[in-house]
């Protein structure tokens, strides 16, 4: 198989250090009507503790599957494989009640809707309490206590009122904060959060973002972020992981994958980015297409349909995840090489009809390809 | 939430004069009560007609009758019978009825209830293993079985029990017309009546049932919030039942509630087969006796258990669901 | 993520779009009304496919074909009329009489092929008559909204007022021994039935005006109509259909159900319930008059009940994917 991260080359800031959490080859299907949903293809990663890896990706690349593999909250018909590490314990294959220890105790998950997340019957407070009752001894008053601690960490107002309220009472960026508040409540080891701030306003994330940064410092824990928006990485993760059709294709620094990309596919991610950092007027570079099926998933670079780069021997080879020219720094791409220097624009055709930039309509070329 | 169950009541009683009124239209026009005793032999003078024909008021115009009808019920008279020479009290015999079939279909619908409770949890949890399949084609196979043939057959098989190994299955009626001293003894001749009925009345009841329940605990079972319980590392049983179940009884009561009309259909029916004096009964009688007022009677009880039935089901839902608050 | 850019595409540049993206522009743009055709041809296509992927409906299916084809051509060619006296009186089954015959020497194969005649063409008249009126009234209550609406609704209110079988007794009472006695008794249960099909519809279409394709077809300046007719109505079939096989498994048991207790269709005429009636005390001395049309009514509910099973799992899949 290919896109496997080997032993040897595990990006040196993690290295020395025992990870918390360490993903190997993990495949995920689905049997469907249509045929096998290959979600997940492949994926392998590390996490160090108290490290933030970020994980971005477009619809459908199968973030939210591989995290859910992690936790084993998986439909019944996912066929799983793969090792999913936690400290001495294959998690896959560990039965419900021997997971149940270990979700919220030591991985903890936040999910990409806030406004389905919560159980609509019980307070807030409630299910807050409920997640420290399911690790600790502790009588209910003393786990609404904490509820409201919680929920004053992670920046509710009113805090002690709030407790008794129910979801619907709650705003969206409120609710998440709750589910923020929830995944916390046992200090866990390990905090996935799906796209915590997707289904949010632009206005709230910020904020919510913010509950998730103290949150994390006030826990000491490790955090996958997860997210198809490289915005909202790009302040938080010391290391970034690309993925496209169920596969890591890029993995590095944040500065790594923000400043040195490697992988066409990424770079078209960022070209995609309004951005403030840089200098002067930019026209965004959209990717165009949309990504494979992932049934009957044709050999090859998956990128290929809508690779600019595209050269025969991507539709018959499917790239291995190697090293690029920076220690630590991976990339999917038989052509990785030819991308030092690269900026989107270069690369992908900016958005059409833009009054404000005339002199650049319609002169992006591809680079030149060196096989 | 008591001043809304006030005003539900009162929006009720529009409902009530309108259906009544439709009821009493189609009731009066759909025949002659009078076509029994005019083809008696040997035929009643025309006097005697005529005097029936003032009893029922059939000498005043249609909306005078109802008039009369509905400022009777006021006073607690359900207006008067052809039935017993038209000494029938309505209001009295009805009443009796009705704390017969009542129940029946109070103990069916518990025992239905918790069937599908469990059945249907089972069946959405286990989704595609042999018990669901097993559930799913019973369930499917009560839904689709006449109740009276049903209830026969449980009644000949009682019968044929009763005859070769000696059980003591109760077949017909409601109680035995002799029964021993004390209440003691009146409440098990009545539970004993009870068996065979209620077997009946709830395994077709619990059919529909226990798909709704499948469905919406799968529909449940599938939500954020029953994957953010399990994330929270809770016990399978807690999440399956405080989290999963408790929120898909919701419309699971509800839909039960609404269904009581008809339940009511198939009682009527059980109730002919064991052949009680309920509810049944009274109005089968009263139809073929040309009974209009009767009839009637029969039909406002109906639609007011029908009435109550929707507002208990409001209620239980705004109960159930803090999302809902009536006021 | 991608938006659609105006100008187009260099296809012969090593990275242009392949696929469906470039026929995406080529083509003319459709007009919603194109669009949406050709949408709901697909979305019946696949429902077809999945209907048939549920082996129990497809079964289902084929079994209750075999008995409407039964009991309408196999009533005409069998050598026994449902009246006729045969001569052989309670004679178990045998191959002259497959169902035995009655007291009266009735043959009770012939009986019960007339009597599943009546119930299939009772339980037809209802699904036709009561979807194409709860079709129709829901749709213009939910498309008109307001206080239309809510007068409407109120009448269908009433209507679910009172026990179906209580009301179709005391209507069969009068109207079941006339000439056509089954088709009063079909339009007792019809009357009785369509203010559920009218509920499902109109909430479908409450949900449905909010919809772009109805803003669009509006906008081309559509009438009500056209609206309700071309865009509405094809869009609800799906729950119509789910509710209407459900209400027609259930009007069988209502007939048979109503027969049984002398209200439904008379004799000379028969249907299965009647027969029933009528051999009910014969359940341990001559078994075959009670079990074959009681048979018959179970094969018809259940066939029908398993069909209406497949078409929800076809029009609305999302129960079927296994979660949890
Ligand atoms: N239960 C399932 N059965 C079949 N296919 C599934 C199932 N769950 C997910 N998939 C498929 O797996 C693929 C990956 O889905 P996933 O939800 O992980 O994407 P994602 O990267 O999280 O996207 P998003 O940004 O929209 O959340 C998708 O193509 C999806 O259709
Ligand atoms: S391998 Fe080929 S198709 Fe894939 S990203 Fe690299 S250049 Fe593009
Ligand atoms: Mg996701």
């Amino acid at each position: 198989m290919s896109g496997e991260l080997v032993d040897g080359v595990v990006p040196p800031s993690v290295s020395n250090r025992a990870n918390v959490l360490e993903v190997e080859n993990l495949r995920v299907d689905f049997p469907t009507d249509d045929g096998l949903v290959r979600a997940v293809r492949g994926l392998s990663y590390t996490l160090a503790p108290r490290e933030v890896l970020g994980i971005v990706g477009e619809s459908g690349s199968g973030k939210s599957v591989a995290s859910l593999a992690v936790m084993g909250l998986l439909p019944k018909n996912a066929r799983v494989s793969g090792q999913v590490r936690f400290g001495d314990e294959n998690l896959l294959g560990l039965s419900e009640s021997a997971l149940a220890r270990y979700r919220g105790e030591h991985i903890a998950m936040i999910f990409q809707d806030p406004m389905t997340s919560l159980n609509p019957v019980y307070t807030v407070g409630w299910q807050i309490a409920e997640a420290i009752r399911a690790h600790r001894n502790v009588s209910q008053r003393a786990a609404l206590e904490k509820a409201v601690e919680l929920l004053r960490l992670v920046g509710i107002p009113q805090a002690a009122d709030r407790v008794h309220n129910y979801p619907h009472e709650f705003s969206g960026g409120m609710r998440q904060r709750a589910v923020i508040a929830c995944a916390i409540a046992n200090d866990p080891d390990v905090i996935i959060a799906d796209e915590p701030t997707t289904a949010l306003d632009v206005t709230v994330q910020a904020q919510v973002l913010e509950s998730l940064r103290i949150a994390r410092e006030r826990t000491g824990a490790a955090m996958i972020l997860i997210t198809h928006d490289l915005g909202v990485v790009a302040g938080q993760a010391d290391r970034v992981l690309v993925m496209y059709a169920g596969k890591p294709v890029e993995v590095g620094t944040a500065d790594d994958v923000f400043y040195r990309p490697r992988m066409p596919y990424t770079l078209g991610l960022l070209g995609s980015l309004p951005r403030l950092d840089v200098g002067g007027r930019r026209r965004l570079t959209p990717i165009q297409g949309s990504p494979p099926s992932l049934i009957n998933l044709p050999p090859g670079c998956p990128f290929a349909p809508r690779c600019p780069m595209r050269q025969p021997i991507c539709q018959q080879e499917e790239p291995e995840l190697r090293p690029t020219d920076h220690p630590g720094h991976l990339a999917a791409c038989h052509f990785s090489d030819s991308l030092v220097g690269v900026a989107p624009s270069d690369l992908f055709r900016p958005t059409a009809r833009d009054d404000v930039l005339p002199e650049d309509a319609g002169d992006s070329a591809a680079p030149e390809v060196t096989a | 939430m008591l001043a809304y169950t006030i005003r539900r009541l009162l929006v009720a009683i529009p409902l009530l004069i309108v259906s009544t009124f439709v009821v009493f239209l189609l009731v009066t026009f759909s025949g002659d009560p009078l076509a029994n005793l005019r083809t008696k032999q040997p035929p009643p003078s025309p006097q005697v007609i005529a005097n029936y024909r003032h009893m029922l008021r059939l000498d005043q115009p249609v909306l005078v009758r109802y008039w009369h009808w509905v400022t009777g019920l006021l006073h607690g008279d359900f207006g008067p019978s052809v039935q017993g020479g038209g000494t029938l009290d309505i209001g009295h015999a009805l009443f009796q009825r009705i704390l017969v079939s009542l129940r029946l279909v109070i103990a069916a619908i518990i025992i239905a209830m918790i069937l599908a409770v469990i059945v249907g949890t089972i069946s959405a949890v286990r989704q595609y293993s042999i018990a669901d399949y097993v559930f799913t084609f019973t369930g499917f196979l009560f839904l689709s079985l006449p109740v009276f043939w049903f209830a026969l057959l449980l009644k000949e098989g009682a019968i044929w029990l009763n005859n070769h190994i000696g059980t003591g299955f109760k077949t017909l009626g409601e109680s035995s017309p002799i029964v021993g001293p004390g209440f003691g003894s009146h409440l098990v001749d009545a539970l004993e009546h009870l068996v065979l009925p209620t077997i009946t009345l709830a395994l077709t009841a619990y059919a529909a049932w226990s798909r709704f329940n499948r469905s919406s605990m799968l529909e449940v079972l599938g939500s954020d919030y029953v994957r953010l319980a399990r994330a929270k590392g809770l016990s399978r049983s807690r999440v399956l039942i405080r989290h999963a179940l408790r929120t898909a009884l919701i419309p699971f009561v509800t839909v039960t509630a609404l269904d009581i009309a008809a339940l009511l259909s198939q009682t009527i029916i059980t109730e002919t087969v064991f052949q009680w004096r309920g509810m049944g009964d009274f109005l089968f009688t009263a139809i073929r006796a040309l009974d209009v007022y009767a009839v009637l009677a029969w039909l406002l009880f109906a639609a007011i258990i029908v009435i109550v039935a929707n507002l208990i089901a409001d209620l239980l839902y705004a109960v159930l669901d803090p999302r809902i608050r009536y006021d | 993520m991608t938006s659609r850019p105006e100008e187009p595409l260099d296809l012969s540049s090593p990275g242009a779009p392949v696929q469906g993206m470039s026929l995406r522009q080529e083509a003319p743009p459709p007009s919603a009304e194109y669009e949406f055709t050709v949408r709901a041809r697909r979305q019946w296509q696949l429902v077809l496919r999945r209907f048939l992927q549920h082996r129990l409906a497809v079964a289902s299916l084929a079994v209750f074909i075999a008995v409407v084809l039964f009991a309408f051509i196999g009533g005409a060619l069998w050598h026994y009329n449902y009246q006729q006296f045969t001569g052989d009186y309670s004679a178990p089954p045998s191959l002259k009489h497959p169902f035995g015959t009655d007291a009266a020497s009735h043959d009770t194969f012939a009986q019960v092929l007339r009597g599943t005649q009546r119930s299939l063409e009772i339980a037809i008249f209802v699904a036709i008559v009561s979807t194409a009126f709860g079709t129709l009234y829901g749709s213009v209550a939910g498309f008109f909204r307001g206080p239309l609406d809510s007068v409407m609704m109120r009448v269908v209110d009433l209507f679910l007022t009172f026990p179906l079988l209580a009301v179709a007794a005391i209507l069969g009472d009068q109207l079941g021994p006339k000439a056509n006695g089954w088709f009063w008794i079909a339009l007792v249960i019809t009357a009785l039935t369509w203010p559920y099909v009218s509920r499902v519809v109109r909430g479908v279409t409450l949900s449905l005006r909010e919809k772009e394709f109805i803003e669009a077809a509006r906008a081309l300046g559509a009438s009500n109509a056209r609206i309700i007719g071309r865009h509405v109505i094809p869009n609800v079939m799906g729950p119509v259909i789910v509710t209407v096989t459900i209400l027609v498994a259930a009007a069988i048991l209502t007939e048979t159900a109503l027969s049984f207790v002398g209200f439904g269709v008379q004799a000379p005429d028969t249907s299965l319930g009647l027969l029933i009636s009528q051999n009910q005390t014969a359940v341990e001395t001559r078994p075959w008059l009670f079990y074959f049309p009681g048979v018959f009514i179970i094969l018809i509910a259940l066939t029908i009940n398993f069909i209406g099973d497949g078409l929800r799992d076809a029009f609305d899949p999302t129960q079927r994917r296994v979660r949890a």
